[in-house]
């Protein structure tokens, strides 16, 4: 058992140590690889924000990571085909700046969680779970009979969007951006579970009846919780969509938010590397057992099962001691 | 006399046929405990719902410092200065014991929406969270997890949950649940202390407790109060001896 | 827009209606007896639509078929209730949600490992093919009337075991006070293990039944899951009259919504714009709906208020 901190800075490490390898050995895919993990993980460090923090549940998260995905989708076709977003009420132009592709895809993700949680959060249990479900699966739809947009085929984007002062389309740059990203956003989180929000949302997730009687609400604690990791998720979808130069429905699928879960869970819920750890094994067995076997999503099924039954702490309850 | 901090007046809740509580008044006067008893089912948890505001009243108003609360949710009560505890312990177990009282300090500043700061690096809300602590007797397990604690130091806790918030009156279901004599007694001293506070309405089954506590105690059966008075009235009180004793009236 | 259109329309929401009442009843029951929530319902669905085609192709027998569906989803059921879903009663809901969540997966690829990647198909027997017609000269398909009707009779017969049978007293026994009837010497286990089977018996049923109006294919099920989803949140969860109730106001919905919101939209808007915003519309319409009776009931149309 090792501490939790030497852990968390081992994981980044090993994040920083094998694309720099692979760039001497001349292996980019390998960047690729460890850059869809990092991507993945900042998806799932967003939900960790309202799963482990707030105890909400949501089968819905891919809401986000699609909306991210299609905000870069079709401000960079609207670039790319130089046609106007809207006439109306002023000339808006496509993009293909990174920064502000970013940032429309956290507000627009910030919008949708507001309004998801408003209607979600008046449940609970069990309710919440079907019911973030049930939106992932209206955008799914949505997406598919969006015809101007792809619809069931999705958008392709021919050059990736560019960032001041790097070549992204390099690797191992592209991949410098979303590790940092990555970092902050796992800074943040840090500094969230310390923050006087976090004291509050901890207690919500336990005892809501009590946090009431002090004064404080718990469903705008949560609702805060659930915005807040929509617009993480939704970075991590923009991101997603560039490295794939693509975005399509699947995005919005409710495989997408089941996979983001088990990231989640993998790794170890609650705890901050957990998210990270997770990701980069799912990336690791989709690689490793897709290569092995057509159905590999058999193992994958057989591994989930045994972390549910039998390791509720996940990769991290495994080999590190509990913080604190 | 002096004017009430908190008072209902005519509440009333039925569950189907079952009426709970039926025009029920009650109130608590600066610096006295007022203890609510009667047997189980009489409706005193219903009646601490209502005047907490977790459940609306049929009919009948609530009022805390003469302003009306009757329609003010649980959290609007808790601002306005009402704090409960809880018959069964309600606390976060995987926090510590400081991270549940920084809670309530939370609670009463009002201001849960910083993000980036840490908590407990707040001296103002520290220092109010550690007061509390102090005063029930838990500064030396403050960095304990709530779980570690015994079933004593856990109701402790409840009382300096409610005294975080700096309240105008308490409300406490049964603050003695579950304690043997030592606990009790400790409780007992901390609760008389605490009048001096704020009031306290007193719901609870240990009657040496409340006895020795109480400045008033009211009589609640069947969902009704069938007298209120002093604890030589209450011994008296020939309504008091039929529905205990069934003794003929 | 004529009378024999809406008509049809109407049919075809039902027909939809009901068969999501078969999934629905069945995840309502598992939810209100045991507490679970089980997202490998929709697994159950496809096994039965798999051995219904496998049947029907090895012996040409379509009543041998739906026979073969629900044995073999209540087999897949009381197999994955007695290996997995009973350790997860007392968990809480995530655990229950990854570990149905993996067994998706497990039975997802498993499925397509043995029958491949392409769809099967179920015909439709002779006897059940073809259009009848109805009064008013609407031609509709025969077979589409008969699963209208057997949801029907399949709604009737779950109201009757819930009401009048012992099983049904044991049954909503069990959502109230499972330590009461344990202590009352019923084997709680068996009634929890029998429940599963009759849920994922109809399941079968359901995928079987639309199997041979559809594709048989792997991933049929999860659409299907999440619609009942919908369902019981606007029924409200644990009544199989808010299931029923639910999953024909679903099937309205989605079926009329579909056909009609983009002719209302073309009466104010240019034919390609009305169809586009239309059908987006419609893909909304039941969510919509959902957040709406959220809104208004948050526990559903039948559910117990909190």
């Amino acid at each position: 058992m090792i501490p939790e901190r030497w852990l968390n800075l081992g994981i980044l490490a090993a994040l920083v140590a094998v694309p720099i390898w692979a760039l001497v050995v001349d292996e980019p895919f390998i960047i690729t690889l460890v850059t869809r993990a990092v991507i993945f993980a900042l998806a799932a460090v967003g939900l960790n924000i309202a799963l482990g923090l707030g105890g909400l549940v949501s089968l819905g998260h891919a809401v986000f990571f699609g909306i991210g995905g299609y905000a870069m989708g079709i401000l960079a076709y609207h670039a790319q085909t130089f046609t106007p977003l809207a006439e109306w009420p002023f000339p808006i132009d496509g993009t293909k700046s990174m920064p502000v592709i970013w940032l429309v895809a956290v507000t627009t993700s910030t919008l949708a969680a507001l309004l998801i949680g408003l209607l979600s959060l008046r449940t609970s249990g069990v309710y919440f779970i079907m019911i973030t479900l049930a939106f992932g699966q209206m955008f799914y739809y949505f997406s598919i009979s969006w015809a101007q947009y792809g619809g069931e085929d999705g958008l392709s984007i021919y050059v990736r969007n560019g960032f001041p002062g790097l070549n992204t389309l390099d690797p191992i740059q592209f991949f410098a951006i979303c590790f940092a990203l990555l970092c902050a956003v796992l800074g943040f989180n840090a500094l969230l579970a310390r923050s006087p929000f976090g004291l509050a949302l901890n207690a919500a997730r336990q005892v809501p009846h009590r946090v009431e009687t002090m004064g404080l609400s718990p469903f705008r604690l949560k609702l805060v919780a659930f915005v807040i990791s929509g617009a993480v998720t939704g970075l991590a979808g923009a991101l997603f969509a560039d490295l794939n130069r693509f975005v399509s429905p699947t995005m919005f699928s409710w495989q997408m938010s089941g996979e983001i879960i088990i990231f989640v869970i993998l790794g170890g819920v609650a705890r901050l590397i957990g998210p990270v750890i997770g990701a980069a094994a799912f990336v690791l067995l989709e690689h490793w057992l897709g290569g092995l076997s057509d159905y590999w999503h058999i193992y994958l099924g057989a591994i989930l099962l045994g972390v549910v039954l039998f390791a509720r702490g996940g990769i991290v309850g495994l080999v590190a001691r509990a913080h604190g | 006399m002096a004017e009430a901090v908190l008072s209902a007046h005519g509440l009333c809740k039925s569950f189907g046929a079952v009426q709970a509580t039926h025009d029920v008044s009650i109130d608590v006067r600066p610096g006295e405990i007022h203890a609510v008893i009667g047997p189980n089912g009489a409706g005193k948890s219903t009646l601490i719902a209502q005047l907490c505001g977790s459940m609306a009243s049929d009919a009948g108003r609530v009022e805390l410092l003469g302003r009306d609360v009757t329609h003010d949710t649980v959290r609007r009560r808790a601002q306005a200065g009402l704090a409960r505890t809880f018959q069964i312990s309600a606390l976060a177990m995987e926090d510590t014991v400081l991270q549940n009282a920084m809670l309530g300090a939370l609670g009463a500043a009002g201001r849960p929406w910083r993000f980036l700061r840490p908590a407990l690096g707040d001296q103002d809300l520290r220092d109010r969270a550690e007061a509390a602590l102090e005063r029930v007797g838990l500064q030396d397990v403050r960095a304990a997890r709530v779980a570690a604690l015994s079933h004593g130091q856990r109701r402790q806790l409840e009382v300096a949950l409610a005294l975080t918030l700096s309240p105008k009156a308490f409300i406490m279901d049964e603050p003695m649940a579950g304690l043997g004599g030592e606990g009790s007694k400790l409780l007992t001293d901390l609760l008389s202390a605490l009048r001096a506070d704020a009031p306290i309405l007193l719901v609870e089954h240990d009657m040496d407790a409340v006895f020795t506590l109480a400045d008033r105690i009211s009589v609640l059966v069947y969902g009704q109060i069938i007298e209120t008075g002093t604890v030589d009235q209450i011994r008296r009180s020939p309504a008091v001896r039929d529905a205990y004793l069934g003794e003929g009236a | 827009m004529s009378a024999i259109l809406i008509i049809e329309q109407i049919l075809n929401g039902l027909q939809l209606g009901v068969m999501l009442f078969l999934m629905a009843a069945g995840l309502t029951l598992i939810f209100g007896v045991m507490g679970l929530i089980n997202l490998a319902h929709g697994s159950l669905y496809m096994v039965g639509a798999f051995a219904a085609a496998a049947v029907a192709g090895a012996t040409g027998s379509f009543l041998l078929a739906m026979v073969a569906a629900m044995a073999a989803a209540a087999i897949a059921g009381v197999l994955i209730e007695v290996v997995v879903i009973r350790r997860l009663y007392a968990k809480d809901h995530l655990d229950q949600v990854l570990a149905t969540f993996a067994l998706i997966l497990i039975f997802s690829e498993g499925v397509r490992w043995v029958f491949g990647s392409f769809p099967l198909f179920l015909d439709i027997p002779d006897y059940l093919s073809g259009p009848v017609s109805l009064p008013g000269g609407i031609q509709y398909p025969l077979y589409r009337l008969v699963l209208i009707g057997i949801g029907m009779v399949v709604g009737l017969l779950l109201w009757l075991l819930t009401q009048q049978t012992r099983l049904g007293i044991q049954i909503r026994a069990g959502e109230n006070d499972r330590e009461m009837i344990a202590a009352l010497g019923v084997n709680i286990s068996n009634l929890y293990t029998l429940v599963f089977a009759i849920g994922a018996a109809l399941a079968g049923l359901a995928g079987a039944l639309v199997g041979a109006i559809q594709s048989v294919q792997v991933g049929m099920g999860e659409p299907v899951l999440i619609l009942a989803f919908v369902v019981i949140v606007i029924g409200g969860i644990g009544s199989i009259q808010g299931a029923f109730i639910g999953a024909l106001i679903v099937g309205l919905t989605d079926t009329l919504g579909g056909v009609f919101l983009p002719q209302l939209f073309r009466l104010f808007l240019e034919p390609a714009g009305a169809t586009s915003t239309g059908s987006a519309l419609a893909s909304m319409a039941i969510y919509i709906l959902m957040g709406a009776i959220l809104i208004w009931r948050p526990t559903g149309l039948f559910g117990q208020r909190a």
